[in-house]
């Protein structure tokens, strides 16, 4: 892991994995239908959050339970904590109704980060389904806050509807930066929809970027990860420059609990952000 | 880091343990190892005969021991016989293995209470668990305690649970005397004979009229509790006789693994037809898990009480088998029977040696014996084995 962003709870977290951190809810803003961000920030006020874009966090509902969700805030503003998360379970159900100033636990934050500093003097180009744009909005951020360390930076997102764009006021904020090329899609348009209808991998092909010299961050549900490495590759970019976020049941996100094996790899430690190249065997497999 | 790696437990005897040969005491004198491992403070958990099994559990004196039992294990059985002798150790393995004393089943992570500004949470354990004495570890038990110190001691966190009670446990071996029907230890050169990680190892000798057993011991604190016996030096017959018995032992093998290439086997029949064959028998009971002596994984429970103002969290054993395991939003990953089976079984012979350098089985054959259906792990990589790369439509084909 990168020295410069090595975050602070490690050691602490490496004595005791279990030790959860308060947090009070700042703020809950409902981002789609069905998804949400929690917006949180240390009870004891003067603490900082440091963690690579693309790790995740372990969220405690008191009396309810504790769940994996990936950090969506800016890296470089490290005194408030965001987390994005669809409303799907137990947790998250509780979650949502949360009011401000209620308090959470948090253990974290564990797991690889996107190569950032990889990306340096490459074309970027960042593909996001549904709600996997929120693991990749720290890298975006943190790449626009030193834009002119990078190539061409593009992103392509794709949801299932425009009512499932997440993110919708920043994504029509980023479109209208010159330095950004932001591509949109939905698989089914409504009325009023004028932009691309279509799966995300359908984007690929056209976009702006130099296959030799670019790095691919994806992140979406896993059946359009391995569609969009497919339409990558076709386009000529490396497995070694394509980078994943998988997703796995977990428990404890130290290794111990054994849910969230994916092949050899535990996607808690090893993962969730991956190299292609070493996920490649394990990637085109189903129930793995 | 570098006090963690300290703390860790010894894997591997010291230089010098081979030097200080092997000796003999006789049985009446097995009575005062119990004592001096009790009087050093130790808890000693060995085995006993209960609900016709033996089953690991405290023990002071040696009639609690199983004396002049045996068992016998195959595909689906098991069950205790009488021996026509007294032998302590004349069994080869209970179902329990030591997972439950260092590892437990369940286990209280921490309490709070519903705080207005904090978490007020109350961090366990808050007690110290007991120091234990373990006596009659098999050779491939000590396999894989080496296995689970891995897991929880040897990455980049550790677990202070399972650390606490791992720390100065006190480990007798006692070579295996007879294989099981369902043993495979010798194909995967974890047994029958304890080569590390004890404290004192022993091999019980019933012969001739005469009942003693040659000791030696691998540690300073071992060759302590040695010397507080009254011991003999081992003459070359009695030395043959212990060789004998656990070569014997060796030569005896119920199952065996061929571990060629095993790695590459299993991934490289990924989708071979025998998981469904297998799938179609599997009751993904989650029983081979439990059994295990290598298993680790668990879940994580939240209890409440009905005020709503104290909640606790309890890490739970769980098992790959059920389709809980896998959920996430939408659905389980693995929902079908022959992903589940496909996952322990390749976990424990492919991505255990990717994970953790070794296999993570130890050719207890616990899995074959406690299968309500017979299931044999051999048999099934065999089966691939003879297939190598059929597919299914060439099966249908065929």
């Amino acid at each position: 892991m990168r020295t410069d962003l090595d975050p602070r709870g490690a050691e602490a977290t490496a004595l005791d994995p279990m030790a959860v951190a308060s947090y009070a809810v700042r703020r809950l803003k409902g981002e789609t239908d069905d998804t949400f961000t929690l917006e949180l920030q240390p009870v004891d006020g003067a603490a900082r959050f440091s963690f690579a874009p693309g790790q995740f966090n372990m969220l405690y509902v008191f009396g309810v339970g504790e769940i994996p969700i990936s950090i969506s805030s800016d890296p470089l503003k490290p005194k408030t904590l965001w987390h994005t998360t669809r409303e799907v379970g137990t947790v998250t159900r509780a979650m949502r109704q949360l009011k401000p100033g209620a308090v959470l636990g948090v253990r974290g934050p564990f797991g690889t980060h996107w190569p950032v500093d990889e990306c340096e003097a490459k074309d970027v180009v960042i593909v996001a389904g549904g709600i996997g744009l929120a693991p990749l909005r720290p890298a975006l951020y943190r790449i626009l806050a030193q834009r002119d360390r990078y190539g061409r930076v593009v992103l392509l997102y794709g949801a299932r509807t425009p009512a499932d764009i997440l993110y919708r006021s920043e994504l029509e904020r980023w479109r209208a930066r010159f330095d950004l090329e932001v591509y949109a899609t939905v698989d089914r348009a409504m009325s009023g929809w004028r932009g691309n209808v279509g799966v995300v991998t359908g984007l690929i092909g056209r976009a702006p970027f130099d296959a030799l010299n670019t790095v691919a961050l994806v992140c979406g549900p896993e059946v359009m990860m391995r569609f969009t490495v497919q339409e990558l590759q076709r386009r000529g970019v490396r497995a070694q420059a394509i980078h994943l976020s998988m997703e796995r049941n977990m428990k404890c996100a130290v290794g111990f609990c054994g849910h969230c094996q994916f092949g050899p790899w535990f996607v808690c430690k090893d993962g969730p952000v991956f190299r292609l190249d070493r996920l490649r065997e394990w990637l085109g497999k189903w129930e793995v | 880091m570098t006090q963690r790696r300290q703390n860790r437990p010894p894997h591997s005897p010291s230089p010098r343990a081979a030097d200080r040969g092997r000796v003999r005491f006789d049985r009446p004198e097995f009575g005062r190892l119990l004592g001096g491992l009790a009087a050093q403070g130790y808890q000693v958990i060995g085995p006993t005969v209960r609900d016709g099994a033996l089953v690991y559990a405290s023990v002071t004196s040696p009639d609690e021991l199983p004396v002049g039992w045996t068992d016998e294990q195959t595909g689906g059985s098991y069950c205790l016989k009488r021996r026509n002798d007294a032998a302590l150790f004349g069994y080869t393995l209970g179902p329990q293995a030591w997972k439950p004393y260092l590892h437990p089943p369940t286990v209280r992570l921490w309490r709070a209470r519903a705080g207005h500004r904090e978490l007020d949470r109350l961090p366990e354990p808050a007690a110290d668990p007991p120091k234990y004495a373990f006596l009659g570890v098999r050779a491939c038990e000590l396999q894989a305690i080496a296995i689970q110190d891995k897991v929880f001691l040897g990455g980049d966190f550790v677990d202070p649970w399972y650390r606490r009670r791992r720390e100065g446990v006190f480990l007798v071996a006692v070579h295996c005397g007879q294989a099981g029907g369902t043993c495979f230890c010798a194909s995967l050169n974890t047994g029958p004979k304890a080569t590390f990680g004890f404290d004192l190892a022993l091999t019980e000798v019933i012969e001739a009229g005469r009942h003693y057993f040659v000791a030696e011991s691998g540690t300073d604190r071992g060759a302590a509790v040695l010397r507080d016996l009254s011991t003999q030096p081992a003459t070359p017959a009695e030395l043959a006789a212990a060789d004998r018995i656990v070569a014997d032992a060796a030569a005896h093998m119920g199952r065996e693994l061929d571990t060629r290439g095993l790695k590459e086997l299993l991934t490289r029949n990924y989708e071979h037809p025998r998981w469904d064959d297998v799938a179609g028998r599997c009751l993904t009971c989650a029983n081979c898990t439990m059994v295990c002596p290598t298993c680790f994984c668990t879940t994580v429970e939240e209890v409440t009480d009905l005020t709503g103002e104290h909640a606790q969290r309890w890490r739970k054993w769980d098992s790959c088998f059920t389709t809980e395991f896998s959920f996430i939003h939408g659905g389980s990953v693995r929902a079908s029977p022959r992903s589940r089976y496909r996952q322990w079984l390749t976990h424990k012979l492919a991505t255990w040696y990717d994970q953790f350098g070794t296999a993570g089985c130890v050719g207890c054959g616990r899995c074959i014996a406690w299968c309500p259906v017979g299931i044999d792990l051999t048999e099934e990589v065999r089966a691939i084995r003879r297939s190598d790369g059929v597919t299914l439509a060439q099966q249908l084909t065929a």
